[in-house]
């Protein structure tokens, strides 16, 4: 069956691709699926939903990977303009994984005449598909096996003999399965989170090459142009003023000042060596020049070259989280060590804040003796040393040896093959290792982070904002956390299903009203603000209702760290002795499931999927108020 | 006469110049009216991050694209230096593409005939992409306006470096 359904900026189109049998077709996108899922991850979710059978392995043939574009990808759009998500069942937490990334990619595969392409099955030898508008071929890849997604990118254009095509890869370590493997286009942009790159490993499929070359049009050309205009005015002002300057490592030196920097595996809350990995050292020695994706009228990549010493020449984009990660939460104060391990992260294609929360869990366990030198193969993996956590990567990236095998399995499976105490040192929640913000001492976000449908997330809700700006009490959780929580989640939502960067949401003076504007202007579907964030909370009960479909999804699994809950903040000063406790995470957990009219057991009612036109999946709400999951 | 003072081309700077694509899509948007990069007459390369830089006609003094057509299908106009194509005498033979040094030469996607930028001498307000770069890594100058241009950074540095020796020593 084939067709196309004619909305504007979407393609109108779903492509099929059947790796095991070769088998691909198209059918249309329906103007319903468009408006009430609007792109990205909404409409990747429900399609993972309706696409999967319960308690499907995530590297089963079965289980469906999902590339989708958003309705303004391939528009002028700046920064949503170039984005793309994919959403599968995630191979770290069993339940929902979904991550966007921008760049160059995404547009061209709108443009090639997709809205999403729901790949299933598994190649019989590890291959490539090609999307050459309409032409569609799965090519073999054996000749790029252990090759990194950037030198993949530039073997498949000069195979292609094009080099506007792009590219979305996988690296070594996707191939090898490591459960934090990531998918990476243009260089270092990445499908960061979830483990989505092991699940194109478990396919055989090594990449996505796309050429679009289709018109992309939008509804109202003049409105859209004078809107995209007004977005570029702004983003030379205030509201992106940090991303274009410092950059996100300009966090580095913010939270230590209120003792939420992570470091030595959650262990302090400040770290000694700040000074030296901050973003203002970072920019005045380190950083050669700020570059951006397609379209974007702001720019925030800040390459990094390391101009001396043992990694001279080193290269990579850094961002705030894995500097944290392989900075701080190591306790490795040297940035020419953290860019290198920053460079050869992308090089095995790994999530770059889950490889340094392993290897701070591997540092926190060795200081433990609950394992030993010999279990390391001889690295002296104490926290601060910058050789053993570069020599740790290349062991995980490849799944070499005992210790490469079972950290790439994640912190919380490794806890359990390693045994003993290691659950205390494992820091994730529902599979996923945590971001970069001491959950002790903001403590909406230890509420916003345990119930993000992807595991720990800091991009869920964005929960870490209102304690950081001083807007709460961030000391504690009481009423009214839940509703802050639930409201920028459903905005959130939105956010990624237009696939809007979250470095320009600032932008957005005017919100929701904005981005329901924006969406209008595009595709001629009206939608009023209101309208929009019930879409934002459609898509989050969707995905909560998955989690639950899979057994991952009720109250039991919104927790937190053994850390977190038993490790008082040992630094001097206000944070001193600060643990979230057990029964103000519950009250938490109690009004935001209130707000959201959902169950004591955090499972959505009938009523609620109702409102939010999700009728037709009330029998996995009945399912789980019957087996008590 | 037409003196080369009087002659302008978009030009981007290559320490500016991010690859963003901006001046692409806002090329494509105002001379096709859609978005799409393969129909935009100015195209932004990224040989990698460091490495960025858009390419336009440079609406060439003794222009090799013209030269090149076998079929007499691009002139040049005299006043504004553009490349005209007569869309009826053009068949697609790309001649006028390998002649080109800097790629400004392109197919179009759907018309089968060649395309270049053409100015923008439509728009009241100039060249969009120039308008539209956010880095302001495009300007639409006379070559006597470049080479000033390199003249006096040129001799800011070297007096920048004077100052900075004498400073040192
Ligand atoms: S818009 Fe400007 S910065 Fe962006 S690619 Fe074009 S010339 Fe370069
Ligand atoms: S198309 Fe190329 S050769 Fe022709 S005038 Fe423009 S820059 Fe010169
Ligand atoms: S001047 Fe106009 S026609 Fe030429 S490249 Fe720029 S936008 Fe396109």
């Amino acid at each position: 069956m084939s067709g196309e359904t004619k909305i504007f900026a979407y393609a109108g189109k779903i492509l099929r691709v059947d790796l095991t049998t070769g088998k691909v077709s198209t059918e249309p996108l329906s103007e319903k699926m468009a408006k009430d899922y609007v792109g990205g991850i909404g409409l990747g979710i429900r399609l993972l939903m309706d696409n999967s059978k319960p308690g499907t392995d995530p590297f089963s043939p079965d289980n469906p990977l999902i590339f989708a574009t958003g309705p303004l990808s391939g528009t002028m759009g700046p920064t949503a303009g170039n984005g793309y998500a994919v959403v599968s069942k995630s191979p770290a937490t069993g339940g929902v994984g979904e991550a966007k990334a921008h760049g160059f990619f995404g547009p061209d595969l709108k443009r090639a005449g997709y809205d999403a392409v729901i790949i299933t099955g598994k190649a019989d030898k590890l291959s490539y598909l090609w999307i050459d508008d309409d032409k569609v071929e799965l090519r073999t890849a054996e000749q790029l096996r252990g090759k990194s997604p950037y030198e993949t990118d530039m073997a498949i254009r000069e195979e292609l003999g094009d080099y506007y095509i792009r590219v979305s890869a996988i690296g070594e370590a996707g191939e090898k399965l490591c459960r934090i493997a990531c998918i990476i286009n243009d260089e270092f942009r990445a499908i960061g989170r979830t483990g989505m790159g092991a699940v194109m490993g478990s396919k055989n499929l090594k990449a996505v090459a796309v050429r679009g070359t289709k018109d992309v049009n939008v509804a109202n050309l003049d409105g859209f142009k004078e809107f995209v205009k007004m977005i570029h005015e702004r983003m030379k002002g205030p509201a992106t003023k940090k991303y274009k300057t410092l950059g996100t490592p300009e966090n580095v030196l913010v939270l230590n000042s209120l003792s939420a920097l992570a470091t030595r595996n959650f262990t302090n809350a400040q770290f000694e060596g700040a000074e030296k990995v901050s973003g203002e050292y970072l920019n005045e020695h380190y950083v050669k020049k700020i570059v951006g994706c397609a379209t974007c009228g702001m720019r925030c990549d800040h390459i990094a070259v390391v101009p001396e010493g043992p990694y001279q020449g080193s290269t990579s984009r850094l961002e705030f989280e894995c500097l944290w990660s392989m900075g701080p939460l190591c306790g490795v104060d040297r940035l020419d060590a953290i860019i290198e391990a920053m460079r050869i992260v992308n090089e095995y294609g790994m999530d770059g804040i889950s490889i340094g929360v392993i290897v701070a869990f591997a540092m926190d366990c060795y200081e433990h003796g609950v394992i030993t030198k010999e279990q390391t193969d001889g690295i002296d993996l104490r926290f601060g040393n910058a050789e053993a956590l570069i020599a740790l990567i290349h062991k995980i990236g490849k799944r070499d040896g005992w210790l490469g095998n079972t950290l790439a399995e994640g912190v919380a499976r490794a806890a359990e093959i390693i045994g003993g105490d290691a659950y205390k040192y494992a820091c994730h929640i529902k599979g996923l290792e945590l971001p970069g913000y001491d959950l002790r001492t903001l403590k909406t976000a230890a509420l916003g982070f345990s119930v993000s449908f992807r595991g720990a997330c800091h991009l869920r809700n964005g929960a870490y904002s209102p304690d950081v700006k001083g807007k709460v009490n961030r000391f504690k959780i009481e009423k009214g956390r839940g509703k802050m929580i639930a409201d920028e989640g459903n905005v959130y939502n939105i956010i990624d299903s237009l696939i809007v960067c979250k470095f320009s949401r600032g932008t957005y003076y005017d919100g929701i009203k904005d981005l329901s504007n924006y969406y209008t202007l595009a595709t001629g579907i009206p939608i009023t603000p209101e309208e929009l964030t019930k879409s934002g909370e459609r898509i989050e009960n969707l995905a909560r209702l998955f989690n639950i479909r899979e057994g991952k999804g009720t109250r039991k699994y919104d927790c937190l760290p053994y850390k977190i809950e038993n490790c008082p903040v040992p630094d001097e000063g206000p944070a001193k002795g600060a643990v979230v406790n057990e029964e103000e995470f519950q009250i938490g957990l109690d009004d935001y499931y209130s707000v959201r009219g959902w169950n004591a057991n955090g499972v959505p009612t009938v009523e609620k999927l109702n409102e939010l036109g999700l009728g037709d999946l009330a029998y996995i709400v009945q399912a789980a108020n019957q087996g008590g999951a | 006469m037409v003196r080369p003072q009087d002659r302008k081309f978009v030009t981007a700077d290559p320490e500016k110049c991010i690859g963003c694509l901006v001046c692409e899509y806002a090329c494509s948007m105002t001379n096709e009216k859609t978005f799409n990069p393969t129909k935009s007459r100015i195209r932004a390369l990224r040989l990698g991050p460091l490495t960025n830089l858009s390419v336009t006609c440079r609406h060439c003094e003794d222009p090799a694209c013209v030269a090149a057509c076998p079929r007499e299908a691009l002139s040049q106009e005299e006043n504004t230096g553009i490349i005209m194509v007569d869309e009826e005498a053009c068949n697609g033979c790309a001649w006028c593409i390998s002649a080109c040094q800097f790629g400004a030469m392109m197919m179009h996607p759907e018309k089968k005939v060649v395309f270049t930028c053409n100015s923008c001498k439509d728009q009241p307000d100039g060249p969009q992409c120039v308008k539209w770069c956010p880095e302001e890594a495009l300007t639409f100058v006379t070559a006597q306006q470049l080479a000033q241009k390199s003249r006096i950074s040129a001799v800011k540095n070297l007096f920048q470096e004077a100052k900075e020796k004498k400073a040192a020593k």
